[in-house]
């Protein structure tokens, strides 16, 4: 039992850690895959089977969906040259390490009362009780709000609207009236310049 | 395993999550930090619903309740990345400097 916990949870913080780590995008979503495992495994351990295993279920499709949107998107999804793109690593690191100071320290010198879970409770069918009875509400809302999500990514997606182009309005207007000259102009100058492609007349 | 040690598995998971949230350029990698500090928050929720909590069902509502805000965040977040792409075809935070505050 320790050393199944003490195997998750370096897997979990290991692979965790490798995710930013990493060259390949695809293996940091299969990497973060692998975090997520493991702490659904310490779940099982701590007898929250269905927390676990739902976890494991979701966290599967998820990554996978993940690494997809890496291979359409993202330069270098397979890890063939190095990797370096990080913006304030320090300060990063710093905030970092400075937040998981300050959870360890809570969790070292916080007081917490000690009432563990009983192993021969039925916690699943309790659960299920919870969630169709008392916590109804909250499941439902859950549901709805999961709902809602799906119709704003779609719509968020979309190329078109029902009303005209899916990102009208997320475009500046010119700075000159029947001018060509977008405030954005000024602000991105990158190299590649790829967004002058989108107005046109450049 | 203990409450203390689980905590503070999670506490080295929340950190990760915010050193790659803040450090990473690409917005998907960035959205994999946001998801580590929720697997860190589920795996204390846990902790908690397990060592202190007795076992009541509530606490592993709470845990549901944190999943579901994975999910959306991911798939928001996603489609963010769809628009923004579309709008300016750039998947960098840099390339999206106009909107800094």
């Amino acid at each position: 039992m320790t050393l199944a916990f003490v195997v998750f949870a370096a897997a979990a913080v290991w692979t965790g850690y490798r995710v930013f780590r990493t060259d390949s995008m695809v293996r940091a979503s299969f990497l973060l895959l692998a975090s997520f495992l493991n702490v659904g495994a310490i779940l099982v351990l701590m007898l929250a089977e269905y927390l676990g295993t739902a976890l494991l279920f979701m966290m599967t499709v998820e990554m996978v969906v993940m690494a997809l949107f890496m291979v359409m998107f993202m330069m270098n999804p397979a890890g063939l040259n190095p990797m370096e793109m990080v913006h304030q690593p320090r300060f990063a690191a710093a905030a970092g390490i400075g937040s998981a100071a300050a959870l360890a320290a809570v969790a070292l010198f916080g007081r917490f009362p000690a009432n563990p879970v009983d192993p021969n409770a039925a916690t699943i069918r309790a659960l299920g009780s919870e969630l169709l009875g008392g916590s109804m509400l909250v499941f439902e809302s859950a549901g709805v709000t999961l709902l809602a999500t799906m119709v704003c990514a779609v719509v968020l997606s979309s190329h078109r609207g029902r009303f005209g182009d899916g990102d009208e309005g997320s475009v500046a207007p010119p700075l000159e009236p029947g001018g060509d000259h977008r405030p954005e102009d000024d602000l991105v100058d990158d190299a590649d310049g790829g967004h002058h492609m989108h107005h046109g007349g450049h | 395993m203990t409450l203390v040690t689980v905590l503070l598995v999670a506490a080295a998971l929340i950190g990760i999550g915010v050193w790659g949230a803040l450090s990473q350029q690409s917005f998907v990698m960035l959205m994999m930090g946001i998801e580590m500090m929720v697997n860190g928050a589920i795996l204390a929720g846990g902790a908690f619903w397990a060592f202190t909590g007795g076992g009541a069902p509530k606490g592993q509502v709470l845990v549901i309740v944190a999943m579901a805000v994975m999910a959306v965040e991911m798939s928001i977040g996603f489609a963010l990345v769809v628009a923004v792409y579309r709008a300016r075809q750039v998947d960098m935070t840099e390339g999206v400097s106009s909107l800094r505050g």
